[in-house]
């Protein structure tokens, strides 16, 4: 962050230079206002009704009462928790780290050796599934992998069996829709950073007869570090939020085998009505995604002292 | 990445333009079936929004019909909530941009020990997971008595982009040298006297860039309008979708799919407008760059 130097204006009444200092701060007040009501209010809130009974309806919604750790007792013997836990580790591993994140990088490095209209072609159908509304997007998804939908209808001219997708393999279909939707974000992050590198250099490395696998392995993608490690951490964040996707395609069934976090405290909140239960799994999700955050803006900091 | 290695042996041997064009056949290809992957999904969205009996299933029309478009197109399916998405995404949009001007005002031109700790913090704000605020955002509403009020539905979706607008607008605010100002300021003009006049034309593509973005996302928020707004009259396009599935589980297809092709198009074309007035990864490089 480069720190543009100061020049002081010429004031004709001269205010005292700590209040002066302070003054000049003045416009970031409403910013600040809107976060701490908006999003830190809830944040603290939510680890303050995690501690209460609060309800959706009835008399614990008007005054909720104090629990304790009631409901983080309740959340370490409930047996949906371990199961929620895996699943959600399960999608942002698979759709985000593996899926968005390699298959991004391919279609990035690919761009760069096609043809230009191919690579603009293809980078337009890649970015409209990101561009959509992401209901429009669940929607779309939800249509390919039902068991009539275009996916099986291409299974089976292909002559292969057609389960039913969403049922069966209800995390395959969300994944595989997860990576649909969100490539398009690593594709974009990575072609900004491959032209970034500098051309004598893979050149160089040209010359001294390196194949195209060692320029990659061992020159391009040490040289792109900071854009992947920054890469990750985002649609780590971004993943691990993802609920209209799953809510629309499954609904987190069947029988909870779909369920992460975020849906886990939709349903404990919004359909059995138990608020306290669900802010309890909504903490924990915020920590989770704290921890998170708090390493991609380390990673940040690092990088430029 | 398999056609990588050959392409750069016949770069060596061959003449460049000659072996590059041998080597662009299989990226080319690769990628075209990536495409096709990616756009398979969508076909679906297409071709049933065309076919008055449209299902589950991707075909194409038996015949090519319009009726689908002409049945969703009255005011109560299409129109008021395209007008309620309207007012909330850019209300969020407007909200956003006066308060990311102001904060990064004096985050750009400043020196100060608060600077650093705020952008820290507020980058980090970026990172909480919305979907869990939701929960409490709820429950904060009801204490506040806020349920499905649209000001503060407005407020909260734009407080949940505010971190990443601020952080674009100081990135564009840091771009306009500030030598501009000096002049004004040595004839007595104020700081935000400054920005009006100077700072902010200057970076009106910038300021463009973060209006869209934010406008964008807000028109396709599902999820916080679905929890915080209830009544019929004030839901945007994204939750109004679900009136097409109807009492006794029948669905009409073919009309959801044409509402949802009329409720994306107005995004599609504000992305066409940034990604052709700044390039594609423009809007990207200013989220990004420290």
């Amino acid at each position: 962050m480069p720190v543009l130097p100061l020049m002081r204006p010429l004031p004709t009444w001269r205010m005292p230079a700590g209040l002066r200092r302070r003054a000049r701060l003045l416009p970031v007040v409403p910013a600040v206002l809107l976060l701490l009501v908006f999003l830190a209010g809830p944040v603290l809130w939510a680890f303050q009704a995690s501690f209460t009974n609060a309800a959706l309806t009835g008399r614990n919604a008007r005054s909720p009462g104090w629990v304790g750790l009631d409901n983080y007792q309740r959340l370490l013997t409930d047996p949906v928790l371990p199961l929620s836990l895996g699943l959600t580790v399960l999608f942002v591993g698979g759709s985000a780290i593996l899926g968005q994140n390699l298959l991004g990088l391919t279609i990035a490095v690919l761009m760069r050796q096609a043809r230009k209209p191919v690579a603009a072609v293809v980078g337009t159908a890649v970015v409209a599934a990101w561009v959509l509304p992401e209901i429009v997007a669940a929607f779309a998804a939800y249509a390919y992998f039902s068991r009539d939908g275009t996916l099986n209808q291409l299974l089976g001219g292909l002559g292969f069996g057609q389960p039913d997708w969403l049922y069966s393999f209800p995390m395959a279909a969300i994944m595989l829709a997860n990576v649909w939707r969100g490539t398009a974000f690593s594709m974009l992050v990575y072609r900004a950073a491959l032209n970034d590198v500098p051309a004598d250099v893979t050149e160089a490395a040209l010359m001294d007869g390196a194949t195209g696998w060692q320029r990659l392995a061992f020159i391009t993608l040490p040289m792109i570090r900071g854009s992947i490690a920054t890469n990750l951490m985002l649609i780590t964040l971004q993943t691990l939020a993802v609920f209209t996707l799953i809510w629309v395609m499954t609904a987190g069934g069947p029988a909870n085998s779909s369920t992460t976090l975020p849906v886990l405290a939709y349903v404990e909140a919004f359909k059995f009505g138990d608020i306290g239960y669900g802010t309890a799994v909504a903490s924990l999700l915020i920590l989770i995604g704290a921890v998170f955050g708090a390493a991609y803006v380390r990673l940040l900091r690092e990088g430029k002292p | 990445m398999t056609t990588a290695a050959p392409a750069s042996r016949r770069e060596l041997y061959v003449g460049p333009s000659r072996g590059q064009r041998r080597a662009r056949l299989p990226a080319d290809a690769a990628l075209l079936l990536i495409g096709a992957c990616f756009l398979l999904p969508l076909l679906w969205l297409v071709f049933a929004s065309l076919d008055p009996e449209a299902g589950h299933e991707t075909r194409v029309p038996g015949e090519v019909s319009l009726d689908n478009f002409a049945a969703v197109m009255t005011p109560g399916l299409l129109f008021q909530p395209l007008w309620n998405s309207m007012v909330l995404s850019a209300g969020t949009a407007a909200v956003n941009l006066v308060a990311a001007v102001l904060a990064a005002y004096p985050l750009s031109r400043y020196r100060s020990r608060f600077n650093r700790p705020f952008l820290y913090a507020v980058l980090f704000g970026t990172c909480l997971p919305v979907t869990a605020i939701m929960v409490p955002v709820y429950g904060l509403f009801v204490q506040l008595e806020l349920l499905d009020s649209m000001p503060a539905t407005i407020f909260f979706m734009a407080t949940t982009t505010l971190p990443m607008a601020i952080w674009m607008t100081k990135n564009f605010m840091d771009a306009v040298p500030v030598s501009l100002e000096e002049a004004a300021w040595v004839d007595g003009a104020s700081g935000l006297a400054a920005l009006r006049t100077i700072v902010l034309p200057l970076m009106r593509q910038g300021l463009g860039v973060v209006f869209i973005f934010v406008f964008i996302q807000a028109w396709g928020n599902f999820f916080v309008p679905f929890v915080l707004l209830l009544s019929e009259a004030r839901q945007p396009a994204a939750v109004s979708i679900f009136s097409f599935f109807g009492q006794h589980g029948a669905v009409a297809y073919g009309q959801l799919a044409a509402f949802s092709i009329l409720y994306s198009v107005p995004v599609l074309a504000l992305y066409v407008i940034v990604a052709r007035g700044a390039g594609s990864s423009f809007a990207l490089t200013g989220a990004m760059k420290g």
